[in-house]
């Protein structure tokens, strides 16, 4: 996927049909060859299907590092080993300045001066996270993300059982939103989002115990569970854009292959970002390898669950290197 | 798009519907962090070296650091009542005070934007009487090379709110610890440990006048006891003292290195406490 049109899916526009003139001929003639061969390749598509066991293995990990390093701020502070200092707004590694690039922005907007620790903690998680891909941050750190995957499988056996259904919000609201709290942080000079941060609030909650505030993530977890499935990662917080930009330019990311895929879409159904994934539609991919835009999580769950292999997570020059 | 079936533009429609009205309310949540602002609230007394609370709530990445670094814990980060000063720490006095355990004022290093700093940038305001007229000096580090606490302003200044209820001016003395049974609250004693703070109650005193505040204080100059003037006594006067008691009357009386730090209002064994910090209040001569 181009930077551009990465970029575009990260503001909330909506996926393009690619036109004629984009396909490689090669993944012209894959398109072609999947379309004529159609009754076999389904064939083929059922064989795997029945063979390919339901495996977590990313989720686990994800999980496992997501509740280890909320943890280790908890530990650090309980036990007093100061090994992770702070919460996930700001902290301390060993020593080392470690800053959260959103609230980062608060501050500075609202504060107007720039301390050489701010800059060098939100320069270090800068670095950090363009490696490790941007909104990686979301799925594998962010402890709401953790609430928010329980309450979407309990919303998807709701949906499932017809109690309730899903109500989508427009994608662009959360570019808006971004743009406003920007805007608020720097007219009132309070960091206003940092009041409704769902993170900030949920990290303190964990390591200095828990408040009135936790209300409010309460709320979120009910709205999602019954009226709209992840709403508040898809279409409201502005965390997940600032990484997402910075994913950008990261050479992490989960990529398609054309050739083994069968088009049957389990990805998109468990994707919190299917929009990235629309490539994987019949006769979308453009490129034999296609990388999924920066508004992916690098969470994993298509990974599993593609029966195919077609998913796969790539650090882009490290197989050439290898 | 015009091509669209009529069920998908609808659908889209309602999208952007719901975009506007959940960003609408979003927003309005946001900026019901002013409610408690505008209910003008008790005011926080915040950690030494705090700025200017406009510019503290600006700068405080409320990640709760200066927090982790206290010896006496006397840091608690605030709630959602207090709007958007959720998140950032506050003394509560009375619970625990700051008593410099610390030697360094270690939660002002730890602070990441400068919320806490040791000089300000000279850009950002600080009201009269906030600045102190000289670094304090703390009574803990009096016989050091550098007895000097790097402290430029206070955090408020502490006033005897209550004289009536002052056990000195009623010339009276105080047995037994200084708080309430179960109070949790630490202090550092300099003649039972020099680096570590013990609680409060453990400490049992013995004092033939009351002189807690000016006894606990850890900071030179800060607060003293003077004898009280006739015309000083409550009014109206009160009855002459038994005999034994209250023959000796003192009052405190706190002076300008006062840096706010609330041991006083934390030792005090009335209850309520009679000598109080005046969070963010300057000193008026």
């Amino acid at each position: 996927m181009s930077l551009r049109e990465s970029a575009r899916l990260l503001l909330g526009g909506a996926a393009r049909k690619p036109a004629a003139g984009d396909y490689t001929p090669e993944v012209r003639r894959i398109h072609e060859l999947k379309r004529m061969d159609g009754a076999n390749r389904k064939a083929l598509a059922e064989e795997m299907h029945k063979r390919h066991r339901t495996n977590h293995t990313w989720r686990n990990r994800r999980w496992v590092t997501l509740i280890l390093v909320n943890l280790l701020f908890v530990v650090s502070f309980w036990l007093d080993i100061q090994l992770l200092e702070g919460s996930l707004t700001a902290s301390r590694f060993l020593g080392f300045h470690l800053i959260d690039l959103n609230s980062a922005l608060q501050v500075m907007l609202a504060h107007k001066h720039i301390l050489v620790n701010l800059v060098i903690g939100t320069a270090t998680v800068f670095v950090l996270w363009v490696l490790l891909g941007g909104r990686t941050f979301c799925s594998w750190v962010c402890p709401y993300h953790l609430l928010a995957e329980w309450a979407e499988s309990l919303h998807v056996h709701l949906v499932g059982k017809r109690w309730v259904s899903d109500h989508a919000f427009h994608r662009g609201l959360r570019g808006m939103l971004w743009l406003l709290f920007a805007v608020l942080a720097w007219v009132t000079g309070y960091t206003v989002f940092e009041t409704l941060s769902l993170t900030g609030i949920l990290s303190r909650a964990l390591i200095y115990g828990p408040g009135l505030a936790l209300l409010w993530v309460l709320l979120w977890l009910l709205i999602e569970v019954f009226y709209s499935r992840r709403a508040w990662c898809r279409y409201f917080c502005p965390i997940g854009l600032t990484y997402g930009a910075v994913g950008l330019a990261s050479p992490l990311h989960v990529s398609y292959r054309l050739e083994n895929c069968f088009h049957e879409g389990d990805c998109r159904k468990v994707c919190l970002v299917p929009h990235v994934l629309e490539c994987v539609i019949k006769g979308r991919a453009t490129a034999e390898k296609m990388d999924i835009g920066a508004d992916c999580t690098r969470c994993g769950l298509c990974v599993d669950v593609c029966p195919s292999g077609a998913l796969r997570y790539e650090v882009k020059g490290l197989s050439k290197l290898l | 798009m015009a091509s669209s079936p009529p069920h998908k533009a609808e659908q889209a429609r309602r999208r952007f519907l719901r975009a506007l009205i959940g960003g609408g309310a979003l927003l309005a949540a946001g900026t019901a962090g002013w409610l408690p602002l505008a209910r003008g609230g008790q005011p926080r007394l915040r950690p030494p070296g705090a700025l200017e609370e406009d510019d503290f709530l600006a700068s405080c990445i409320k990640c709760g650091q200066c927090v982790q670094v206290c010896p006496v814990e006397a840091l608690k980060l605030a709630d959602l009542t207090d709007g958007y000063g959720v998140g950032t720490p506050y003394i509560d006095a009375r619970a625990q005070a700051c008593d410099f355990s610390c030697d360094a004022v270690q939660c002002i290093l730890a602070c990441p934007t400068g919320a806490l700093s040791y000089v300000k940038p000279k850009h950002l305001a600080t009201r009269a009487g906030m600045r102190l007229a000289g670094a304090p000096i703390l009574l803990a580090k009096e016989k050091d090379p550098e007895p000097k606490l790097n402290l430029k302003e206070r955090a408020g200044v502490a006033r005897l709110a209550r004289p009536d209820l002052c056990l000195a001016r009623q010339g009276k003395g105080w047995k037994g610890p200084s708080r309430e049974a179960g109070y949790k609250g630490m202090l550092r004693f300099m003649e039972v440990d020099r680096w570590k703070p013990i609680p409060l109650n453990e400490h049992p005193f013995n004092l033939e006048l009351c002189d807690l505040c000016v006894r606990a204080c850890p900071i030179k100059g800060a607060i003293t006891l003077e004898a009280l003037e006739p015309d000083q006594a409550s009014s109206p006067p009160a009855p002459p003292p038994p005999v034994g008691e209250g023959r000796n009357r003192k009052t405190p009386v706190v002076r300008e290195p006062c840096v706010g730090c609330g041991v006083c209002e934390m030792v005090c064994p009335t209850e309520p406490a009679a000598i109080v910090i005046d969070p963010r209040r300057g000193w008026e001569a």
